[in-house]
């Protein structure tokens, strides 16, 4: 607990403390970076909730970052700026598909719950790209940053605290999620689904829940990233977008409250520092992913606590 | 509609199949005997095509360039079974899959490190550049009826190996039981590297012989990746009729769907929306038929275990 205290505070802290020291010296892009990463990690602990807690192995998660940042820029798009009501549609919207694709997909398991949320993804991504008056292949500009009153989007650091305290909330959010009765449950049947039967709790409705809130969460990180990006393509829903937001989990620790965004910081940092070296930086990465994946189990999360079952 | 065009898409729609089929038919196999999900499959694919070009480029001989593409992938495949995928046999879905991403972002780059990002074209010897008059009196294409008449003789032989050999007995013992099969005094090891090179040789095969007909470009096994997936979870993981028959319909849904939807759709609602609709439904085609396949039986049509 008490270690737990430490690292959380620090992690504040240091957050907190980034955009003047950088400004300090002269380097603003590292706002840009680390705002991009916090944005990822919301969608990284979303992925979690179900992935970590809930035993369900979803490669189709860049799904409802899409659709988050789809409903931002159509809304804009046909001049509604008002960023409440565009991030309101943003999850509610990605809610709806969540839900759509969880009713039919979590009724399968194992390698057909991975190729079928794989496949409804490869749908959307085809859609995006099929949507000529958005831009298509091409992807389209945000006509205008959400509009939200009280923080203007356009400041870099306005926006840049923005991102922390909602990638905080998620957190603490989905923190408590888990320790709930209802992700008790969730964690029972990724644990023992034989025994969570058993004890009277069907495993679809308390799954298909997790699986609607977990693409309504990413669907907030959409809607924040495409007004990071002021860009928004179908490449966002490509499936190496999911499988990087599997790489973030599984590299931060999984199922820990910290280890999406330790995950989405290591996954993120060691990109940028590669792409410094080398423009072939992937050929790098690819071997030291599958390296993690063969050595490093318990992730970066397993130096600062304990996984929960 | 003219008849001679749909039977002309019909032949590419079967064409397309059978190369998916190569690629299926490696992917169900060690899916189903390794229990090993491999997304990697679709660099073996990349890598027969580049090899193939290199190849070619070093031999000037088409059919020698052929051989060469596809044992250098058998080699490329058993290498990468020896070095990084046996660790992962007894890890869950998860781990692999993350693992065998790792590995194609690394074949991609260095794809791209050897021989550019751009795409590389190859010519045709002269002997397979030519034009079948067909019974329709249309002309087709030499090449993919020569490519649809190899995939059919690997689809047999493929089938003769699997129920009439020793090696296809072992397979078959692996798929239903492999610690009773080791315990016999198997050497299952070996087995698997040999499956999984023979796999990674049969998508080196449909890459090569891609090669003439789409770009060769890093990357370029993705699409192929994905719907050789939909195609063995629509024939039931581990059984290659399964791949067969779900590669065949995969393959002329999709041709099919991209040569006659939009058209088809115009004489229902307006052409302006099926301008709009017609294509982007026609890629999303195949991937409706997997969740309905799916929903209606969750093991695929073939059930193998």
């Amino acid at each position: 607990m008490k270690r737990g205290f430490i690292f959380w505070a620090a992690v504040i802290v240091i957050l907190a403390a980034l955009p003047p020291a950088v400004n300090a010296i002269g380097q603003p892009f590292y706002i840009d970076l680390v705002r991009r990463i916090m944005i990822l990690a919301i969608a990284a602990a979303s992925l979690n909730l179900i992935l970590g807690y809930g035993g369900l192995v979803s490669f189709g998660h860049a799904a409802y970052l899409g659709v988050g940042a789809y409903s931002v820029g159509i809304l804009a798009f046909y001049g509604i700026t008002n960023g409440y009501l565009q991030w309101l549609v943003a999850i509610g919207a990605s809610a709806i598909v969540a839900l759509a694709i969880g009713a039919v997909s979590i009724r399968t398991s194992g390698i057909y719950f991975i190729m079928i949320t794989l496949a409804f993804t490869q749908m959307l991504y085809y859609l995006g790209i099929s949507l000529d008056v958005f831009g298509g292949d091409d992807g389209m500009r945000l006509k205008a940053r959400s509009q939200l009153g009280f923080v203007n989007l356009g400041d870099a650091v306005q926006f840049y605290y923005l991102c922390l305290a909602l990638m905080l909330v998620v957190l603490y959010l989905i923190h408590r999620i888990v320790e709930s009765r209802f992700g008790m449950v969730l964690r029972a049947t990724k644990s023992n689904e034989a025994r969570s039967r058993a004890i009277g709790f069907s495993p679809y409705p308390y799954r298909l829940v997790a699986f609607t809130i977990a693409g309504a969460i990413c669907g907030l990180a959409g809607a924040l990233y495409a007004n990071h990006t002021n860009y928004i393509t179908p490449g966002l829903m490509s499936w190496m977008q999911s499988g990087d937001l599997m790489f973030m989990v599984i590299l931060g620790g999984i199922a820990s409250t910290a280890g999406p965004m330790l995950g989405a910081f290591a996954l993120v940092l060691v990109e940028e520092f590669l792409k410094g070296y080398t423009e072939y930086w992937p050929v790098i990465l690819g071997p030291l992913l599958v390296l993690s994946v063969i050595f490093f189990k318990r992730g970066l999360a397993g130096i600062v606590g304990k996984p929960h079952a | 509609m003219p008849w001679s065009l749909v039977f002309e898409q019909l032949l590419n729609g079967l064409q397309y199949g059978v190369m998916l089929f190569l690629m299926a038919a490696g992917l169900t196999l060690i899916l189903g005997i390794m229990n090993m999900v491999n997304l990697a499959h679709g660099s073996l694919f990349m890598v027969g095509a580049y090899l193939a070009v290199a190849a070619f480029n070093w031999t000037g001989n088409y059919v020698l360039s052929a051989i060469l593409g596809f044992l250098g992938t058998l080699v490329v495949g058993m290498l990468i079974e020896v070095i990084a995928l046996r660790a992962l046999y007894n890890r869950d879905h998860l781990d692999q899959v993350l693992a065998t991403f790792g590995l194609i972002l690394f074949f991609n780059e260095l794809t791209a490190l050897i021989w550019g990002r751009g795409s590389l074209y190859t010519s045709l010897p002269s002997w397979l550049q030519g034009h079948v008059t067909l019974f329709t009196g249309s002309r087709y294409p030499l090449y993919r009826l020569v490519i649809l008449g190899v995939g059919l003789a690997v689809a047999v032989a493929l089938w003769y190996v699997v129920t009439r050999t020793r090696l296809g007995m072992l397979i078959r013992a692996g798929a239903s039981n492999r610690t009773m099969v080791a315990a016999l005094g198997v050497n299952i090891r070996l087995l698997y590297t040999v499956v999984f090179g023979f796999g990674a040789a049969l998508a080196g095969l449909a890459g090569l012989m891609a090669g003439p007909i789409y770009a060769v470009q890093p990357g370029m096994g993705e699409i192929v990746l994905i719907q050789a997936f939909v195609v063995i979870v629509i024939g039931g993981i581990g059984s290659i009729r399964g791949a067969l028959v779900g590669a065949i319909i995969v393959g002329l849904v999709d041709t099919m769907g991209r040569a006659f939807l939009k058209p088809l759709l115009a004489t229902l609602i307006s052409p302006t929306a099926a301008e709009a609709a017609g294509p982007a439904l026609a890629s999303m085609l195949i991937y409706l038929l997997m969740a309905v396949v799916l929903a209606l039986k969750p093991a695929g049509l073939f059930q193998s275990r």
